[in-house]
């Protein structure tokens, strides 16, 4: 049995070190990036970044894929995680599409020019 | 009254008639791919371009004013629409005479007395001549709230009076190639509107209570108290009216095929006092492209990119970059410290870091054998 007086309390043990998890304090980790990027011609790609972990890509790429008539892919990156690819500038149909579903519009952040 | 009546009425009815077509245009202004709607003037006066709002409180206070001003009137407009609407128009068929009394009748009991007043200046100050510039203006505004329709109210008066230097900065009949005209819509506000508040009130013993016998509101005792106050102090004036923050547009050549080259990069980054390292990382970053800066200092872009499309990341620069978010001054100095950057502000001094630059993810185009990590 022990004294609950005599054990050492640790403020931080259940934390961690409260700085320690700073890789998340400035970063843009809860933002939705859509990209463009140029092909050859007047192909685009549009990739969607950062989706969050509670959305199924897969479904959701099926779900891109026959609403705006395009093809698409479902990237592994290992820094970035997974990402939509998808053919043609989609950014604009993406971020509505998203918004009418319920993701919040300031977490879509649209790249490009 | 009756006389000026008439006058109000078909411009009443064209305003109605904006607030119909707005809807459109404005969910094209949200689709960020369609070019920016902004077309750059070279021609205008006053050149500068980041349009920022109000910069100080003292700013604010005035573009308050300019509502001021023009409250009476869109209140009497807000109670014709409401209730003198619908008879109106049977009326107008009928019996077009009668027309000043029924709107007549609709005007709010409260506002009668001032509103015979003070209404008929913003009403002749409107031009029905430039109507095609109303409806461009009006473009911008999503609902029909008060704000919106004052600064449409002023963008007439000064349309009006400013001619033709006084283009909208969404004017598609000016010709390209001019400065930059920034202008957050949000926060869209005409500079031209404060060149003639200044002559108004300032002749102190002109004040409309003085003739009749009611008493004067609290807007007019504001609009009198900051005419005087700027026609004690023009420094006061002043320092608002450099508020608009220019810088030219950017250049884009072709080279070849599949380059692009941006010409006057550096003089852009010395306009807005950012290191043309950063800029150039920003425009790679956002573009998803890459390129170099060649031995005349112009920036080589890979792809091939339209000066709107440049001078669309350009615009997102500034407003991440350059531009203070608390009192929207351009004034700003970037530093980095500890590898990250830090934004002063220089006119009030307020400090915040901003995102660092970060290109994400970038798929794969072009040759896999060039690429070799890929």
């Amino acid at each position: 049995m022990s004294i609950q007086n005599l054990n050492t309390f640790d403020p931080f043990s259940e934390e961690g070190d409260p700085l320690g998890d700073s890789q998340d304090v400035g970063s843009q980790a809860d933002y939705i990036h859509l990209r463009v990027q140029q092909r050859n011609g007047r192909k685009t790609l549009t990739t969607l970044q950062g989706l969050p972990k509670e959305y199924d890509a897969k479904k959701l790429l099926k779900a891109f894929k026959k609403e705006f008539a395009c093809n698409g892919t479902l990237i592994d990156d290992e820094k970035m995680g997974h990402i939509i690819q998808l053919q043609g500038d989609q950014r604009v149909k993406i971020s509505q599409f998203l918004i009418s579903n319920g993701i919040d519009k300031a977490t879509i952040k649209v790249h490009g020019f | 009254m009756a006389s000026e009546e008439p006058m109000f009425d078909p411009k009443l009815k064209k305003k109605k008639k904006k607030v119909i077509f707005t809807e459109d245009p404005l969910g094209a202004d949200a689709d960020p791919t369609t070019p920016a709607p902004e077309i750059i003037e070279n021609t205008t006066i006053n050149g500068d371009a980041v349009d920022l709002g109000p910069a100080t409180a003292h700013e604010l206070m005035k573009s308050k004013l300019d509502e001021g001003a023009g409250d009476q009137k869109k209140e009497e407009d807000d109670f014709k629409a409401m209730f003198g609407d619908l008879k109106k128009k049977k009326k107008k068929k009928e019996i077009p005479l009668d027309l000043g009394e029924g709107s007549g009748t609709s005007t709010p009991v409260t506002g009668g007395g001032e509103a015979t007043e003070s209404a008929p200046v913003p009403a002749d100050d409107l031009d029905f001549s430039d109507l095609k510039k109303k409806k461009k203006s009006s473009k911008k505004k999503a609902t029909f709230d008060l704000e919106a329709f004052e600064k449409e109210l002023n963008e007439n008066k000064t349309s009006s009076k400013g001619g033709a230097a006084a283009e909208d900065d969404e004017d598609e009949e000016v010709p390209t190639g001019a400065h930059l005209e920034l202008d957050e819509e949000t926060l869209g506000e005409n500079p031209f509107a404060q060149a003639q508040e200044t002559p108004v009130g300032v002749d102190a013993g002109n004040e409309p209570w003085l003739k009749s016998d009611r008493d004067y509101t609290y807007q007019e005792l504001l609009t009198r108290f900051f005419a005087s106050l700027h026609a004690a102090n023009p420094s006061l004036l002043s320092s608002s009216s450099q508020r608009r923050y220019t810088i030219a547009p950017p250049q884009i050549l072709r080279e070849g095929n599949k380059k692009s080259i941006f010409a006057n990069v550096a003089d852009i980054c010395k306009r807005m006092h950012r290191p043309p390292e950063h800029v150039i990382q920003f425009l790679f970053a956002e573009l998803g492209t890459h390129g170099s800066v060649d031995g005349a200092g112009r920036l080589v872009i890979k792809g091939r990119f339209q000066q709107k499309q440049i001078e669309n990341v350009l615009r997102r620069y500034i407003v991440e970059y350059v531009t203070c978010k608390t009192c929207k001054s351009p004034d700003t100095l970037l530093a980095k410290e500890n590898r990250i950057f830090f934004m002063t502000c220089e006119s009030c001094g307020s400090r915040r870091s901003v995102n660092p630059i970060k290109s994400g993810f970038q798929a794969q185009v072009g040759k896999r054998s060039k690429n070799k990590t890929g």
